[in-house]
């Protein structure tokens, strides 16, 4: 069946079976390989992307039921890595591995979207369902409430800067 | 682990365009000594450094990244010591070559040990041959020149010249003598000992496709392999010929491999049998997959089983223990002369890495040769086994090292390199072969499982006279499984006068290997834990009663371990239980009812750690990390402050998860557990709010900090738990106590 996407703002064209999850669609036919696997059965969220703005695991998302809505991945974060999170999370010296962390990055920068100004239980619940094997959770903690105060420096000084609005959408 | 030499050879060749090359090779203690080994490989020159006429300095990281943060780490050494740029330099990841690149392996935390000097002589002589060269070119004495980021300087007529500009004559000069080359006073460090954001991060935090599951070779197929959930399963028959027939199957087939009939299964076994699936996607694979059906000969190690394994365990407690593993001064007389008997019986499960990644290799076989693309974190044992599978020379099989999401031992075993290389020339292809998170917990290297019946004798000042365990193990006859065997040196050897270690094994027909601090992540728990019983049977406070111990050494006050390894220094050990207790307030703080704190110290992988946990647990069984504090000597530097933060924090987390919830359980030969939701990490919710690392700089090499870092954490918050309540854990996981991790 051939799919037509919304992904990072540009319209995409997948052949793929109805069951095939959004996260091999991505990876396997639209190379888009930011986006990881790591259980298949939504236990780890490493697959995370956003679903019109939010959180969802794309490895739970058959290609079938994502119709129109806007899909972003990592790579569509920003055009040019300078998301609040993703230069948060670079000030912070997050990563071990670096392989849960898309899926962290997504799930935090929708957060962000909905609460400018997470509390630690804001994080806790929107960040619970997304496991870093390497521990890093502690900086992921810091790194949010940084991108946090960045985008709302930002946005006070000069909004076109640093937006938590992804660029590609 | 091979032992490195620090008999060394450095050299130089000119790479064209003006850059230079510099190699260090360190030949192997073994072979350079002449004592039987593989024969020292040629000392070609291999690059770690290369200066283009640019001036852009660009330096080779040799090992496998997986996490370990050593892809940045490698290179601040020779940066640090070739006083290069830090910011402008590039580094560029090796491929696997045995014959450049001495120790490609992350295993064992020993990068940091056998790498700490080489890389920055390495530094070194780069730094004093541009020196020369400069010198030459000013007709002025090498003395008066000096160095600082990607410059030389003569001062004294104030001139400079950069890198770039003095690689092409630089190419041209002899090597300098290793011995005459002075490193750098470290008060004088620029890079080394300052926090270096890793340098993957731009990658990292765009999604850009740098892990082993991205490898995307031109017209590579995805493969699955199906293997029988008991080990060495045989394929009888299966519906094979309607799975070929699939949407999307470009190719199926049997593969049958000689029986592994050895009743110790071997730490790296090569390929399986099994059913390969080739398909145009992953997902094509894997759903062709789910509709395979297969009749397995499962073959004689079908009747594993947990429940029976502790059943034998306790019946093997009640024999004659199998055989002595050490025995110093006179054990028994000691335990009757005893004012005070404490006996406990501990046992910790089976468990798995599962690393996020899921095992996978690309793999191109063609022209009888192979190209890999791999995360593995032991190269090179693959690369021997894969050769053996495609029965090609070794020499014929290229390996490109890619990073791992995440390692913790699993990818110390090439499993799924092997069958990468066997599904493409079989299929004739590349092949991306990706195994599902089932395939890696049904398939591990587990951690093995272990019981563990201590006693030991208190005189009436309450110090510890005898020391018996009962070790049960897996294993046949004085053999034990992969990373199942305790060593004669285990700690308190040499710290009490009458000690006893005997063991038994049982048979075992499931993989295991060696994770992240293999057998210290289960004899922390048990000797720390026991530890704390006797100082609470003796009356006395933990620390003190710990410190009392330390300073009880029979025999030299730095041992040797069972493998000619530097033992535990009691001194060393002795000043991180004080560095601990100091920062954490050890018996200075009032806590409320139900909270309490709790102390443990272990070595390894020559490093010294010790940790307390805060703890509180309700009414509910409810355990709540409020902090955990962490005192560490790992030598004379921290090289790189913020990824050794970031390792420290993620192994007591890590730890914690095996203390939690943690098991893998055998039945029917197989393992039960299939998933994350059966075998449960711990969350970010479930995290301490607060770890705190502080560093006790020694007069020391430096050394690792992946592994060490974690045994501890276990037994400091099962210790707080039972000044909390009263009860003690003896048994891993804590949930099998009916304890749970709260959520903030």
């Amino acid at each position: 069946m051939a799919y037509k996407l919304n992904v990072n703002g540009q319209s995409l064209t997948a052949d793929a079976p109805p069951d095939m999850p959004l996260l091999w669609v991505l990876r396997d036919v639209l190379n888009l390989r930011g986006t990881k696997y790591g259980c298949g059965i939504g236990q780890c969220a490493a697959c995370t992307v956003q679903l019109n703005g939010k959180a969802a695991r794309s490895c739970q998302t058959p290609v079938s039921a994502v119709g129109n809505q806007a899909v972003t991945t990592i790579e569509g974060l920003s055009v040019d890595g300078t998301h609040p999170v993703q230069i948060a999370w670079t000030e912070i010296d997050v990563p071990q591995c670096g392989y849960c962390q898309a899926g962290q990055m997504m799930a935090a920068a929708a957060l962000l979207t909905k609460k400018p100004n997470p509390s630690d239980s804001d994080i806790d619940s929107a960040m619970n369902g997304n496991l870093c094997r390497c521990g890093t959770y502690l900086r992921i903690r810091k790194a949010i409430h940084k991108a946090a105060a960045l985008s709302t420096n930002a946005s006070a000084k000069a909004p076109q800067q640093a937006s938590l609005t992804p660029a590609a959408k | 682990m091979k032992h490195i030499d620090r008999r060394s050879f450095l050299k130089v060749s000119a790479a064209g365009a003006g850059a230079v090359l510099i190699g260090l090779y360190v030949q192997p203690k073994a072979a350079a000594q002449g004592r039987g080994g593989p024969p020292a490989p040629t000392p070609d020159p291999h690059t770690y450094i290369k200066i283009a006429a640019d001036g852009t300095v660009t330096i080779v990281a040799k090992n496998p990244e997986v996490g370990q943060g050593i892809k940045t780490m490698l290179p601040m050494l020779i940066a640090e010591e070739l006083d290069a740029d830090w910011k402008s330099v590039k580094i560029e990841q090796a491929d696997f070559d045995d014959t450049k690149y001495p120790g490609q392996i992350a295993g064992g935390s020993t990068a940091t040990p056998t790498n700490w000097l080489p890389m920055r002589q390495a530094g070194a002589a780069g730094r004093a041959m541009l020196i020369t060269a400069a010198a030459q070119t000013w007709s002025a004495q090498e003395s008066e020149c000096s160095t600082a980021s990607g410059r030389v300087y003569h001062k004294a007529s104030n001139r400079s010249l950069g890198y770039g500009e003095l690689a092409a004559k630089m190419a041209a000069l002899p090597m300098p003598d290793l011995k005459t080359l002075k490193l750098k006073d470290p008060a004088d460090y620029k890079i080394i000992g300052v926090s270096q954001t890793q340098r993957e991060l731009p990658n990292i935090v765009t999604g850009k496709p740098i892990f082993g599951i991205d490898v995307v070779v031109p017209g590579m197929l995805y493969a699955v392999f199906e293997k029988c959930g008991v080990f060495g399963g045989k394929v009888v028959s299966s519906n094979i010929d309607e799975i070929k027939k699939l949407l999307g199957v470009k190719n199926a087939f049997v593969v049958t491999r000689p029986d592994i009939t050895d009743t110790v299964i071997p730490g790296d076994p090569g390929l399986e049998n099994g059913i390969a699936i080739v398909a145009e996607t992953w997902w094509h694979a894997q759903s062709a997959r789910k509709k395979l059906q297969v009749n397995w000969d499962e073959g004689p190690r079908a009747n594993g089983s947990s429940v029976v394994f502790a059943q034998r365990a306790q019946e093997l407690n009640k024999q004659a223990p199998q055989r002595n593993i050490r025995r110093d001064g006179d054990p028994d007389a000691a335990m009757s002369g005893a004012a005070k008997i404490v006996e406990a019986a501990y046992s910790y499960p089976f468990i798995a890495h599962a690393p996020l990644e899921p095992q996978n290799c690309t793999a191109h076989f063609k022209n009888g040769k192979c190209e890999i693309w791999t995360n593995s974190q032991i190269p090179g044992s693959g690369r021997r086994l894969a050769a053996q599978a495609l029965g090609i020379p070794e020499s014929d099989v290229t390996l490109h090292m890619v990073r791992g999401g995440g390692g913790f031992g699993r990818r110390l075993t090439n499993d799924y390199m092997v069958e990468a290389a066997y599904i493409s020339k079989e299929a004739g292809v590349p092949v991306k072969l990706l195994w599902s998170r089932e395939d890696d917990m049904a398939h591990d290297y587990y951690r093995p499982g272990g019981f563990q019946f201590l006693k030991a004798g208190l005189d009436s000042s309450g110090k510890i006279v005898a020391w018996h365990n009962h070790f049960i193990s897996y294993g046949d006859g004085d053999r034990f499984v992969s990373a199942g065997a305790m060593g004669p040196t285990e700690f308190p050897q040499r710290f009490i006068p009458n000690y006893h270690l005997q063991a038994s094994v049982q048979p075992l027909g499931i993989r295991t290997g060696s994770l992240r601090a293999p057998s210290s992540n289960a004899f922390g728990f048990v000797i720390q834990s026991f530890i704390d019983e006797l100082a609470h049977a003796a009356g006395k406070d933990p620390v003190e009663f710990r410190l009392a111990l330390l300073d009880s050494a029979v025999g030299p006050a730095v041992g040797v371990d069972d493998r000619g390894r530097p033992g535990l220094s009691a001194a060393r050990m002795k000043g991180v239980v004080q560095l601990v207790a100091e920062k954490s307030g050890w018996g200075k703080r009032t806590l409320p009812k139900g909270t309490a704190m709790g102390v443990a110290f272990h070595y390894s992988h020559l490093g010294y750690f010790a940790e307390v946990a805060e703890v509180a647990v309700d009414a509910a069984n409810k355990v709540k990390i409020n902090k955990i504090w962490v005192a560490a000597d790992v030598g004379s530097q921290i090289i790189n402050p913020s990824a050794a933060e970031n390792i420290i924090q993620g192994g007591i987390i890590d730890g914690l998860s095996e203390l939690m919830d943690q098991e893998i359980t055998v039945e029917k030969g197989r393992v039960v557990e299939t998933n994350y939701h059966q075998h449960k990490m711990v969350r970010l919710t479930q995290a301490p709010p607060e770890i705190e690392v502080h560093y006790l700089k020694t007069d020391n090499t430096p050394t690792g900090l992946g592994e060490p870092a974690m045994p501890p954490v276990l037994p400091a918050v099962a210790n707080a738990i039972f000044t909390a309540t009263g009860k003690r854990v003896r048994s891993l996981p804590i949930a099998k106590s009916e304890y749970k991790f709260s959520w903030a």
